[in-house]
């Protein structure tokens, strides 16, 4: 029984090893696809589509989010007479934390998703095998696309949402606490310096990266049909945010220690 | 032109072909027959590149390729188009775009010319005037014919068919076996076309090898295929059941 029970860890160990070194694999594969020159129409029609089209979404999320965290924030603020430092604070939390993590999760979903689904119904349909035996290495045109638009684009998600939280939090704060718009902006001023942004935003190339690596391989490695399809998109999803909180934890340590 | 040396693939623990030798002219069309799961798909899979064997040789041309690098196999693909079973085209392109594929990615021509070269691949496949249409509005047939009009983009010297007629009616089968048949006489390429559709076999080939349990049971020419003393090609062509399960009629009631 016990014997039966270390059998079943050891193997899901080593199968989560064997998964994880291929993600690297798939990584260090991908980024020696980057000496030759990317095609820049694929990358573009990427950042659009993995980018741009995310954008709506994300900003909804960080308004709401920004709206929150000020209702929550200001009353006790309110009571201890700090209201002068609610700008700052909503600011901070949005940069260092909230928008980059949310922004992650947000498009691990949508966009993670949409790589997974979209490379892996071509993988069970032997499209990827058509790119092969038509000379086309699938990494360096179906990865490398994917890869460098959500790293690039990820971050600029990050502005929009930090700033859209930002306004969030100042809509909330000014007609709901009656906090004014000098002592919300002065405050933001005052207590926030340019690494909670930018620790944020070197935050969000790695969860793009995450996104589009997971998503991918995860595409790449599916089998048995539709219903293949339908678990290695939930497996990319749920993959990609577990690795953006886990690697938001050291990625913190590292940048604001 | 391609040569099979002692080929023998397994899957786990699953043998597939067991020391399978096979070589093709240049210039011939050779039939792989067999039934489903006799390892026929995996031959074409190990001519292409896709399957590495576990042990033995694969030659197109002068290049051994069964544990070559991608960078290499690529340059051997270059040579080579492909009709898959259910045509594997990219569905997020049209069909102008599919059959540009090879050529947008692999030479320097410019727009006008590679939609001209689309124009003609389409035209001798008889579609011409489809260059927009999306794959999810072909049918079975029509994008079969997409498939082999990309395989044929860059004049490739080799053509390889995975079961070419399966799925189709039989007139669209007849056009398919057609349309393989003025693709060999126009081109003069290498042809490996994997089947089990016997009418399509006959018409289509210059010799027939057929695989039985992944192994090679009979290979010769149509004739001799035909005039085969081996119960199991009798069989297999004349379309009977496995041996003492034929014809056994039921009691009339």
């Amino acid at each position: 029984m016990v014997i039966h029970m270390l059998e079943r860890i050891g193997r899901s160990v080593i199968v989560m090893l064997e998964n994880g070194g291929r993600v690297i694999k798939l990584f260090l594969d991908t980024v020696g696809h980057l000496r030759r020159k990317p095609n820049g129409h694929h990358v573009l029609q990427q950042m659009v589509h993995l980018g741009v089209n995310s954008l709506p979404i994300v900003m909804l999320t960080m308004l709401f989010t920004g709206m929150v965290l000020t209702i929550q924030t200001a009353h006790e603020f309110i009571r201890y007479g700090a209201q002068s430092s609610v700008g700052g604070i909503v600011f901070i939390a949005m940069g260092r934390e909230l928008a980059p993590v949310l922004t992650g999760v947000v498009v691990a979903g949508r966009v993670g998703a949409a790589i997974t689904a979209e490379i892996g119904s071509m993988k069970v349909t032997e499209q990827i095998d058509a790119l092969k035996v038509m000379a086309t290495d699938p990494v360096a045109y179906l990865v490398v696309p994917r890869l460098l638009s959500c790293m690039f684009m990820l971050p600029v998600l990050g502005i929009f949402a930090i700033v859209i939280g930002t306004v969030g939090g100042y809509l909330v704060a000014s007609t709901y606490s009656g906090i004014s718009s000098f002592s919300y902006f002065h405050s933001i001023k005052t207590y926030a310096v340019v690494m909670d942004v930018l620790g944020g935003l070197i935050k969000t190339i790695f969860f793009g990266a995450i996104v589009a690596i997971i998503g991918c391989h995860k595409g790449l490695t599916t089998a048995q049909g539709a219903e293949g399809v339908g678990r290695a998109t939930t497996g990319s999803v749920v993959a990609s945010m577990i690795l953006i909180f886990i690697s938001n934890y050291f990625l913190s340590v590292l940048l604001y220690r | 032109m391609i040569s099979l040396k002692n080929l023998s693939v397994a899957f786990g623990n699953k043998p597939v072909l067991n020391n399978i030798s096979l070589s093709v002219e240049k210039g011939e069309t050779l039939v792989v027959i067999g039934p489903s799961g006799s390892g026929k798909s995996t031959l074409l899979r190990l001519i292409v590149g896709l399957t590495k064997p576990d042990s033995g040789e694969v030659w197109v041309g002068d290049q051994e390729i069964s544990g070559a690098e991608e960078d290499r196999l690529n340059v051997v693909r270059r040579n080579m188009g492909m009709v898959f079973q259910y045509s594997a085209l990219f569905d997020s392109m049209s069909v102008g775009e599919n059959v540009a594929f090879g050529l947008r990615q692999h030479t320097r021509m410019k727009e006008e010319d590679i939609a001209r070269v689309v124009r003609r691949k389409l035209r001798s496949v008889g579609l011409s005037g489809q260059e927009n249409k999306m794959p999810n509005e072909l049918s079975g047939g029509m994008k079969k014919r997409v498939s082999l009009a990309r395989a044929i983009a860059l004049n490739p010297g080799i053509v390889l068919y995975d079961e070419p007629t399966a799925g189709l009616d039989p007139m669209m089968s007849a056009t398919i076996s057609r349309l393989i048949c003025s693709t060999q006489r126009v081109l003069g390429v290498t042809s490996v076309v994997v089947t089990h559709d016997m009418e399509s076999a006959f018409w289509v080939a210059d010799r027939i090898a057929m695989i039985y349990e992944g192994e090679i049971v009979e290979c010769g020419k149509v004739d001799e295929i035909k005039a085969s003393s081996n119960p199991l090609v009798q069989r297999f062509i004349n379309g009977m059941a496995h041996s003492g399960a034929a014809a056994k009629r039921r009691p009339k009631i």
